[in-house]
């Protein structure tokens, strides 16, 4: 048999929103009609997820929860159904790596490997200085530009061992490297250069 | 009014009618799991598969709307294979524990596998485990067996109206829960077993105790509210162990408070099963014979106005009517069965009656709550308001005390000056009682426990004259009793008569030696020390408050123990039946009085139940037709005067432990220690 273990997580006492994310999450609220605050459960979750280093506590989900006045089991079901939602602390950087299909065949594996050899840990676990969570992620949707890593809220596309290495030695640094195409393509145009359509093509400047 | 063929048979039903409720119509049996009849349809089980023609797959029948030419077929091969299908996935990690399971035997699971399941399993991989729940005092968890119907989820949310059961997680990780690890602070929580289909919420009290089908099953009334809510009592040799609810529309429809269900297991401790007599300031056990004759020497050539009666809230109408003759033929008009201290007029039938009737509570638009907290005094009753609340456009009012309700209510005052604002058209609610349709009042108990009760009758029958509560069709004036052997004591008259004392007056006169012997007929509740030095004899079941002060005790029979009849606050009688005989040496109440009767030469002239119930008529014509109500004409009543402007209070504190069957429950002492701080934790104003 299987079942689901919970590792006891230390549970911050109180959460509020900070004064300026009160008037984000009142405006977030005001955009759903009277009596349907309910709906603005997910964004508010998010803010609360963000003001508490990226990870919802209890008392979050329950400050939520009074704050729209909704039954609390309602908050904790929408926050433990979503993977988005962190239900226990997670590091500086939630580094995201997908593993589905076609990232796989363009060489996810080797992500990972980049990934766990630099940052000293396996999937799902959080470094020991707390700089960087590791996680494996079902499809993020963007397999034209495979394979993709999800850092935060930035996507890294085309990304090779190398890149990874580099990106991750940028962000122990504290630098934020540029997000998008690692290989410098331009969205998901072939990686080559125009390949039909060339006599429509603007004339290119003459070098 | 679509027109459908359904395996051939064409029928034509309600707009808005789904395909498994047509079927059912026709006598075609669909299975299913997440379908309640009562509960919102979420069609998630996905057993009730049927085959639709020109649709390409098979569809759920609950959620799906009947439509005009439909051709449904529900006994095709493409069905069962379906069903088949969804049974083995259900199969795939629902143990297989059948043989430790409290549900086995009444299972739906168990049932539909058998009768729509494969005859071996195919699979052969690693079966999810689930931790189990903690939900209170009540409800026993074994969450590996859910199969995620989410009745429990449905119940707890609409019918109950306590938030406290949810979903979490998802996909193959999901699990019921509570918010987290609370009991469920419902006054209903025992319904949640009930609809569960599988074993993974049981009774706990009942756990591994009897099997299903080693009980006898009789049909009966519960006494524990004033609701008069059906139940069935399940016996296993001559002990009672468990009791369950049945459908009855007009009443409880399917569900039964957790008092109701879980307070039988008082039934075995603390009974009185001998009778005793007080010899040197000590109970000592006695004969029938002795009992009988310590009474009788007592009672010898003493005055009637010296001799006084006071009925409980358990009493059935049989003993009842007997102790009424039985204390006319000794002389006394001292009688009263409001053992509270609730006074009222008793003259008019209407203004101690349910008028509007439980099931008539979904045809008002607006109720006031005056001096009572449904919740606590009578749980299904609260359940039908919230029912009405749920369809919409419904306006609460409440009048003393601040009840935590499961539906939205505006708090207008505590006392009867708020009731005289609303008279006098003050405030808005004032206006929107005016121009109610059909406007309820419901008084409760906590109105009439004060001196000038009688007043406040008035005042709110003034009430629901002004605002037009009482017109053709309609009676919104509503009285909430608690107990359940009051309204069946006030219609034979248990209430003092010409010159007699009522409570206050008897408890006056024994203290001060006026009254010399008082005649307690399962009555716990009053003050006892006030008693003063009367000799006191107590007929009951249980040794309570008035077994204790007792000098001789007549053991009888609890509601379970005797035929017997009872009548709601409805105003509608109805037979409780016996299930299991009294304990030791205990009798039938009635009985008890008859034979007490021959002993001191007045003697009662019926031998059989059928000659009691014969003078019940005889008394009351309503006694003549049981289970429906009579309506009662309106008069006047009550005695218009000052009033005090004291608050309303709820007469019940504790929901759990009213009366001396629940007062000797140990389910009921942990459910009063959890649940009670957790229902004040979870009303809309808590």
């Amino acid at each position: 048999m299987s079942a689901a273990s919970a590792a006891p997580i230390q549970e911050p006492t109180s959460f509020a929103f900070t004064p300026e994310n009160l008037d984000r999450a009142q405006k977030i609220i005001a955009k759903y009609p009277a009596g349907r605050q309910m709906s603005a459960v997910m964004p508010l979750l998010d803010l609360a997820q963000r003001q508490n280093d990226g990870w919802l506590p209890r008392v979050a989900m329950d400050y939520v929860a009074d704050l729209l006045k909704m039954p609390r089991i309602k908050a904790y079901e929408v926050a433990t159904f979503y993977t988005m939602y962190n239900l226990s602390p997670v590091g500086k950087h939630v580094v995201q790596v997908c593993t589905t299909t076609p990232c796989w065949l363009r060489g996810s594996d080797d992500v990972v490997k980049a990934c766990e050899d630099k940052m000293g840990v396996a999937l799902g676990e959080t470094s020991a200085d707390g700089r960087f969570t590791l996680r494996e992620v079902e499809c993020l949707g963007a397999c034209v530009n495979a394979p993709i890593v999800q850092i935060g809220d930035d996507f890294y596309e085309d990304v090779s061992p190398q890149h990874m290495t580099a990106i991750i030695d940028a962000l122990t640094r504290g630098e934020k490297p540029a997000a998008g195409s690692q290989t410098g393509r331009q969205a998901s145009c072939p990686a080559g250069g125009p390949t039909t359509l060339k006599a429509f093509a603007a004339p290119q400047a003459k070098e | 009014m679509p027109k459908l063929t359904i395996d051939g048979i064409e029928i034509e039903v309600e707009a808005g009618t789904s395909v498994l409720q047509a079927c059912e119509q026709l006598g075609i049996e669909i299975p299913r799991f997440c379908y309640h009849e009562r509960l919102s349809v979420p069609a998630n089980c996905r057993m009730c598969l049927v085959e639709m023609e020109r649709a390409p797959k098979p569809i759920a029948a609950c959620a799906m709307p009947c439509a005009d030419g439909m051709v449904i077929k529900t006994d095709t091969p493409t069905v069962h294979k379906a069903r088949k299908g969804v049974m083995e996935f259900l199969l795939i990690n629902h143990p297989l524990d059948c043989p430790i399971c409290d549900q086995g035997g009444e299972c739906d699971l168990q049932d539909q596998a058998v009768a729509y399941g494969m005859d071996k399993g195919r699979y052969t991989e690693a079966k999810r485990a689930v931790k189990d729940k903690y939900m209170g005092p009540v409800i026993k968890t074994i969450m590996t067996r859910c199969i995620h119907c989410t009745r429990c989820v449905r119940f707890i949310n609409e019918i109950a109206g306590v938030p406290a059961l949810g979903g979490v997680f998802r996909g193959e990780h999901m699990e019921i829960t509570t918010f987290v690890e609370q009991a469920i602070g419902s006054e209903m929580a025992g319904n949640l077993a009930d609809v569960c289909p599988v074993g993974a919420l049981t009774h706990k009290p009942y756990a591994f105790t009897a099997r299903p089908w080693e009980l006898r099953k009789t049909e009966s009334v519960d006494v524990f509210d004033a609701v008069g809510s059906n139940i069935r009592v399940d016996v296993r040799g001559p002990e009672v162990m468990r009791v369950l609810p049945r459908v009855n529309e007009d009443i409880n429809e399917e569900w039964l408070s957790d008092k109701s269900r879980y307070a039988c297991d008082g039934l075995k401790r603390q009974r009185l099963d001998r009778p005793y007599v007080r010899k040197n300031g000590k109970l000592q056990p006695a004969s029938w014979a002795e009992a009988f004759t310590a009474i009788a020497a007592k009672l010898k050539g003493l005055s009637g106005d010296r001799i006084a009666a006071i009925t409980g809230d358990l009493v059935d109408v049989e003993s009842v009517t007997a102790l009424k003759d039985l204390m006319a033929a000794l002389g006394s008009a001292n009688l009263d069965c409001r053992q509270d201290g609730a006074l009222y007029d008793t003259s008019v039938r209407a203004g101690y009656l349910f008028n509007s009737t439980i099931a008539g509570i979904e045809q008002a638009d607006v109720i006031l709550l005056v001096g009572t907290n449904p919740r606590h005094e009578a749980a299904l009753v609260n359940a039908r308001i919230r029912k009405r609340y749920l369809q919409g456009g419904l306006t609460v009012g409440v009048i003393g005390g601040n009840p935590s309700l499961n539906y939205p209510a505006t708090i207008l005052g505590n006392g009867p000056a708020a009731v005289q604002a609303l008279i006098d058209g003050q405030g808005d609610f004032a206006a929107v009682l005016k121009n109610a349709k059909a406007p309820l009042i419901i008084v409760g108990q906590g109105a009439f426990q004060r001196p000038d009760a009688l007043a406040v009758h008035a005042l709110v029958r003034q009430l629901a004259e002004s605002v037009g509560a009482v017109r053709e069709g309609w009676n919104g004036f509503s009285m909430l009793h608690t107990a359940a052997g009051r309204v069946g004591a006030l219609d034979v008259g248990f209430v003092p008569g010409p010159g007699g004392r009522d409570l206050a007056g008897i408890l006056d006169g024994a203290s001060k030696g006026a009254i010399e012997v008082v005649f307690l007929l399962g009555a716990d509740e009053i003050d006892t020390a006030k008693l003063g030095s009367a000799f006191v004899i107590y007929q009951g079941h249980h040794g309570d408050a008035g077994a204790h002060r007792a000098d001789v005790i007549l053991p009888g029979a609890a509601y379970t123990e005797k035929n017997a009849t009872y009548v709601n606050t409805e105003g509608r009688p109805q037979l409780g039946r016996l299930a299991v005989f009294p304990p030791g040496e205990a009798r039938e109440d009635w009985k008890i009085l008859r034979a007490l009767s021959d002993v001191l030469g007045h003697t009662l002239p019926y031998d059989s139940l059928s000659q009691v119930r014969a003078r019940m008529v005889e008394i009351n014509p309503v006694f003549a037709k049981t289970n429906t109500v009579v309506p009662a004409p309106w008069q006047s009543f009550g005695t218009a005067g000052a009033v005090a402007d004291t608050d309303f209070v709820s007469p019940v504190a504790n929901f759990f432990m009213t009366d001396p069957i629940s007062r000797a429950s140990a389910t009921m002492a942990a459910c009063s220690e959890t649940v009670q701080p957790a229902q004040e934790r979870t009303g809309t104003h808590g």
